[in-house]
């Protein structure tokens, strides 16, 4: 049984008379303690996957789903108030800028207590000492140096490296089962990237917590997931475990984000990445999305969205002429 | 911070001089001397008017009348009033309570009501709410004061009489004046029935005064509070699984308040003049009031050294609400 299983995700802008998909039918599997790495280009829908499971998709987006379960769960089944208790607490999420993401009006420890005394342990819930003690704690466990002092910085105070250890602190307060991580370290330096997903990776081990890493970085991809799901303009289009498709991608968008990795790419000329962005939530093809950047188009390709075809247990590609016959 | 107080205080040379001057050259431009005034309708001998105007030193050419003003000025001496004969900074003393006091209270009033609704505005935006909240304020924002005082006086004092007309309190209770502040005399008198009418005189000029500034507060909630709502960390708020309106108030709020500070702070000035159309109607007896008599009077004292007292507070008040933005907001702070 998965921790969360997505059946038929939607979330809809523009008039209910004519939808504009941002995510267009996505299913999506996340075991317990299993990093899932979501990836794909800015505009895909990613963010929005992640948003609308946490419940946190704003007018004038509108999320359907034909199932949303955690832990066995139907989350649509809940009201608006049971689902942000929910949030927070048993999933958790991290975004990309973390200083942005510090209210710049609080201390660090103020944000952190706000966390604490909403899904911490009922003897920390009632006794302000306690709450201090866990978050010098979870300050501790995220190795940001002098916890004691830290609870009085204010979020201008920190680098974008601390900042995001405040965050994931924030979010561990509440022991969650899943964590969303939307592209938790792009924002910041490459050393301190590598810090930061040291650090998930360990918060995962210990708190056996499954992570939704969303990202448009392959390699961190690459290092840090289970299984790998490749979206673009709002629909998968291959998924699979991580040693597999980065060995032998089935879809030519996944081959082109591979090719895009300049380790990925020694020896060749120059690197080959496909021409072109994504279409727009106003501008997408009838036929399969990607077939006007793609350069193993056919004439079907423009006319006929392909399905999502799975082959073994793991893998699924969206292509009418897979790389990889499944 | 220190260096930011004495840059602002630096400013104050240049602001004196500008103040001065101008209130010097208008109650000048404006036809008509106070020796005119004392003699009224049937006219003065011209040997006794020509005394007269040497008496107070007006017979001087303007430039010397000017520099003889500012002289004393700069010793302190803002000189005594030509009809009273009561010195200026004395009489400003006795009246300026009042002003306070009602300038404190319709700001009170404003931010209340304004900011509570700026809020409302801004998170149900584009619905009825908000195009409630946006027309009436806009319709208060450009309701001239007197008319507006006019038209509350009209409705809740002649046609209701739910509140009196002019004053500051029934004639009938005398209240020794400790404060200068009626509310706060009238308590520590332990008269509750003379608390009550200052009170009740206080409801409309208020309101009257307060208009303004909560149309300007209001909007500028909604429009801070608009901005706000789409920062991360209000999102980041809302994954943590806080209560909606703890994210609205505790951060979004908060944060809001920022710029909302520094309007309130330019709002003062305009209070301050707005407080003198509303003491000329509502009879209130504060420095507007008495502003606009010494005007009429041709009180040269009177109007300079009031202009220059109110010009002085306006600035201590922007330069308090500066300190203040540095207050709320950490990052200026905590540099
Ligand atoms: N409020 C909105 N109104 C209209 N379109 C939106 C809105 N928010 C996001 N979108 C669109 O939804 C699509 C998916 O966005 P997003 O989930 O942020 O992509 P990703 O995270 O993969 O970069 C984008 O094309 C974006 O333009
Ligand atoms: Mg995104």
């Amino acid at each position: 049984m998965a921790l969360v299983e997505i059946r038929g995700l939607h979330v809809d802008f523009g008039s209910p008379a004519r939808p504009l998909p941002a995510v267009d039918g996505v299913d999506l599997d996340i075991g317990a303690g299993e990093i899932v790495g979501l990836v794909g280009e800015s505009g895909s829908g990613k963010s929005m996957t992640g948003l609308a499971l946490m419940g946190l998709v704003d007018a004038p987006g509108r999320v359907r789903a034909e199932r949303v379960a955690f832990d066995d769960q139907d989350l649509l089944a809940l009201s608006m108030r049971e689902r942000a208790k929910l949030a927070g607490g048993r999933i958790a999420m991290i975004f990309q800028d973390p200083q942005a993401s510090l209210d710049p009006c609080y201390t660090v420890g103020f944000q952190l207590d706000e966390a604490i005394r909403l899904h911490g342990s009922a003897a920390e819930r009632a006794n302000p000492t306690a709450r201090r003690e866990r978050a010098v704690s979870l300050l501790r466990e995220v190795d940001i140096p002098d916890p004691p002092q830290r609870l009085h910085a204010y979020p201008h105070q920190l680098s974008g490296g601390m900042a995001q250890r405040v965050m994931i602190a924030i979010a561990v307060a509440g022991r969650p089962r899943l964590l969303i991580a939307d592209e938790p370290t792009t924002a910041l330096d490459v050393t301190v990237q590598a810090q930061v997903l040291a650090l998930l990776a360990r918060l995962r081990r210990e708190h056996d917590m499954a992570m939704l890493l969303i990202t448009h970085d392959l390699p961190v991809v690459a290092e840090t997931a289970d299984r790998v799901v490749v979206m673009y303009a709002g629909q998968v289009m291959e998924t699979g475990d991580v040693p597999a498709i980065f060995e032998a991608p089935g879809h030519p968008y996944t081959q082109a984000l591979l090719d895009s990795i300049p380790e990925h790419n020694e020896g060749r000329a120059r690197l080959r990445t496909i021409a072109g962005v994504v279409p727009g939530i106003d501008d997408r093809p009838t036929g399969c999305l990607l077939a006007p950047r793609c350069e193993r188009a056919e004439p079907i390709c423009s006319s006929e969205r392909p399905l999502l075809r799975g082959g073994g247990a793991h893998r699924a590609v969206r292509c009418h002429f897979p790389l990889l016959k499944p | 911070m220190w260096r930011f107080v004495l840059r602002r205080a630096a400013l104050v040379v240049p602001t004196f001089i500008g103040v001065t001057l101008l209130a010097f050259a208008l109650i000048h431009l404006i036809p008509g001397d106070p020796v005119e005034n004392i003699s009224g309708e049937r006219g003065m001998e011209p040997a006794r008017r020509t005394r007269l105007l040497h008496e107070f030193g007006l017979d001087r050419p303007l430039p010397v009348q000017y520099g003889s003003y500012v002289a004393h000025v700069l010793r302190g001496d803002l000189g005594h009033s030509l009809t009273t004969h009561v010195g200026v900074a004395q009489e400003f003393g006795t009246l300026f309570p009042a002003t306070v006091e009602l300038a404190f209270f319709a700001m009170l009033f404003a931010l209340v009501v304004g900011v509570p609704a700026g809020v409302i505005a801004a998170v149900r935006r584009n619905t009825a709410a908000d195009y409630a909240v946006m027309g009436v304020s806009l319709a208060g924002y450009s309701m001239p004061i007197f008319w507006w005082a006019l038209l509350l006086i009209l409705f809740f004092s002649v046609q209701l009489g739910w509140t009196p007309v002019s004053g500051r309190i029934a004639v009938e209770y005398d209240v020794p004046a400790v404060t200068g502040f009626m509310l706060i005399d009238t308590l520590m008198a332990g008269d509750l029935a003379a608390f009550r009418s200052a009170l009740s005189h206080l409801i409309l000029p208020t309101i009257a005064l307060g208009t303004i500034p909560l149309a300007v507060i209001a909007r500028m909630t909604r429009s801070a509070m608009l901005e706000v709502l789409r920062e991360d960390y209000v999102r980041a708020a809302r994954a943590k699984g806080l209560s909606r309106m703890r994210v609205i108030v505790v951060h979004a709020l908060r944060n809001a308040l920022i710029p909302v500070v520094t309007v309130v702070g330019l709002q003062v000035g305009l209070l301050l003049s707005g407080a003198i159309l509303t003491e000329t109607i509502f009879s209130w007896p504060g420095v507007g009031n008495w502003l606009i008599h010494g005007v009429q009077a041709r009180d040269y004292p009177v109007v300079q050294g009031g202009i220059l007292l109110i010009a002085g507070i306006v600035i201590a008040v922007n330069l308090i609400v500066d300190v203040l933005y540095g207050v709320i907001n950490p990052r200026i702070r905590h540099g």
